[in-house]
């Protein structure tokens, strides 16, 4: 029983280590996640019988390599791979032969290989949280709400057009890490959770943040990153975003579990260590001076965790950066955050205005839209479009609890 | 495509249709989803079944006909209602059903009409 223990830790940690190093240099994920896997049964078998070895990591990473080779020398399709993986078992040792130099980590290759631009944007992130965290297809299906048999499918093809178009991150397309680095951002900050920035909007609670299940994966993606570009002004800037909308994760329920939105929460229930986190990560980037979407993306939510110590919004200042944002990236979600902000600063009636100047065709199943419009058709006295607007906002709710914060904005009118 | 999603409810469901005090709220989580279906404009066909317990379940065993009250099968959560939608793919479907005010939704594809 303590060996299984073991392994499944082993696995926790070391699984992403393993496989980016693998995969980097034997270019066949596929390949890679069979061989770990027999690594790993194998372990299992062998350990429960002969005790743990001191250097696990490397035990699995010989039988791998080992399965690897195997498999090469009876397929002609990857003997020309077998002089690679030859080279870099070094002294293709024993399995109980500790290989001496510390396994050279890759996860960076592997998250820059994850956001290639030959693979399709939707598959970037479960990909991702496939081979760099060890997560099962199952978990992330559900995740993102697609058929697991489906998702098994699509990541076994994006592993096959990894091999078949020989997509690798070359260390000698160091100039194009900042270009694809902001793809992996992109990538790590969609497992957080797309709907946290709209959660900003007084009033109009997130609708696609189906309960952040994969919020700490998140951070530790970005906190991974940060170990290899640590002077990458976005990569603070993306971890500080997350921080602050993670500290106040317990003050999103009230006692009773009912959704509170983010200008009516309780600051005294957000946590102050994550807060002070996140603001030094803002400092950070900050040093750098040159700003980015998930930097102002950030700086909108240290704007808000200001009322802890003033308690009041800057609405004004929150509207401003939203303005930066839109700029840089014009999104759905800025242009309704952007509205929603300057309702609070300048009025409803100037933030009805922007809210009406996005085409109806893009709105028509965005949540965060029709709430906003309800609550701004509220505060106008237009009871009648406030009605109908809630309604289609709680009809486009997946979260129980937003669905009844709306109903009770709903029956005050 | 178009798309069948099938909403099963509890019992405890099936009870707040009747229940003076849990009506208007189970029936107001039906009228905002219907709202923002109707709204989308993907809705080919949807209705609400009346409860288990109405059903007539017709069986053939060999070449004898039985008739006994109640659902088919007798499982905890029953079949209230369905919607065909007409979506792109799979995935459009399954956020549909995702916004449903139920804790159960079985999704599955329509078989195209012959030619």
């Amino acid at each position: 029983m303590e060996s299984h223990r073991i392994v499944e830790q082993t696995a926790r940690e070391a699984y992403g280590r393993l496989l980016s190093y693998l995969t980097v240099h034997w270019r066949n994920p596929q390949d890679v996640e069979d061989a770990l896997g027999d690594a790993f049964l194998s372990a299992l078998q062998t350990w429960s019988k002969t005790g743990i070895p001191e250097k696990t990591e490397a035990w699995l990473l010989t039988i791998a390599r080992r399965r690897l080779i195997d498999r090469a020398r009876r397929s002609r399709v990857s003997a020309e791979a077998l002089p690679t993986l030859l080279a870099m078992s070094g002294e293709a040792g024993h399995p109980s032969a500790p290989s001496g130099a510390e396994l050279p980590d890759e996860r960076l290759a592997m998250m820059l290989l994850c956001a290639h631009p030959a693979i399709e944007p939707a598959m970037r992130t479960p990909l991702m949280l496939q081979t760099v965290l060890g997560m099962d297809a199952a978990r992330i299906a559900s995740a993102f709400i697609v058929k697991p048999s489906t998702m098994g499918q699509r990541l076994t093809r994006v592993k096959a057009k990894i091999r078949a178009e020989r997509l690798t991150f070359e260390p000698a397309d160091a100039e194009e890490i900042p270009g694809r680095l902001d793809s992996v951002l992109e990538a790590v900050y969609a497992a957080y959770g797309s709907g946290w920035d709209e959660v900003a909007a007084v009033g109009s609670p997130g609708g696609s943040w189906a309960g952040g299940g994969l919020a700490e994966e998140a951070i530790e993606l970005a906190r991974l990153l940060l170990r290899f570009v640590p002077a990458e002004p976005e990569v603070h800037g993306v971890l500080a975003l997350m921080l602050h909308c993670e500290a106040r994760r317990a003050a999103r329920r009230d006692r009773e579990g009912n959704y509170v939105p983010l200008s009516e929460q309780d600051c005294a229930r957000w946590d102050p260590g994550l807060i002070a986190e996140a603001e030094r990560c803002l400092h950070a980037a900050s040093q750098a001076g040159r700003i980015g979407r998930f930097q102002l993306m950030a700086a909108i939510q240290s704007v808000h965790a200001q009322r802890l110590r003033t308690g009041r919004t800057e609405w004004e200042a929150i509207a401003q950066l939203y303005e930066g944002l839109i700029r840089v990236q014009p999104t759905l979600g800025a242009f309704v955050s952007r509205a929603a902000a300057v309702a609070e600063a300048y009025g409803a009636d100037r933030g009805m205005a922007l809210l009406a100047s996005i085409p109806s065709a893009e709105v028509a199943n965005y949540q965060p839209y029709w709430a906003l419009a309800g609550h701004l058709y509220k505060r106008m006295h237009r009871h009648d479009e406030a009605k109908s607007a809630y309604s289609r906002a709680i009809g486009l709710s997946a979260e129980g609890a937003v669905r009844q914060f709306l109903s009770r904005q709903l029956d005050g009118l | 495509m178009n798309y069948t999603l099938m909403f099963y409810e509890s019992q405890a469901d099936f009870a707040a249709r009747k229940d003076p005090e849990r009506q208007e709220a189970y029936l107001a989580g039906w009228t905002h989803y219907v709202h923002a279906l109707r709204e989308s404009g993907i809705v080919v066909f949807g209705s609400g079944l009346y409860a288990p317990e109405t059903a007539a379940t017709l069986k053939r065993r060999g070449g004898d006909m039985h008739v006994q009250d109640g659902p088919f099968p007798e499982t905890k959560e029953q079949l209230g209602g369905i919607f065909v939608i007409d979506v792109p793919d799979m995935d459009a479907a399954l956020e549909w059903a995702a916004r449903g005010p139920v804790d159960t939704v079985e999704v599955r594809q329509n078989i195209p009409a012959l030619k």
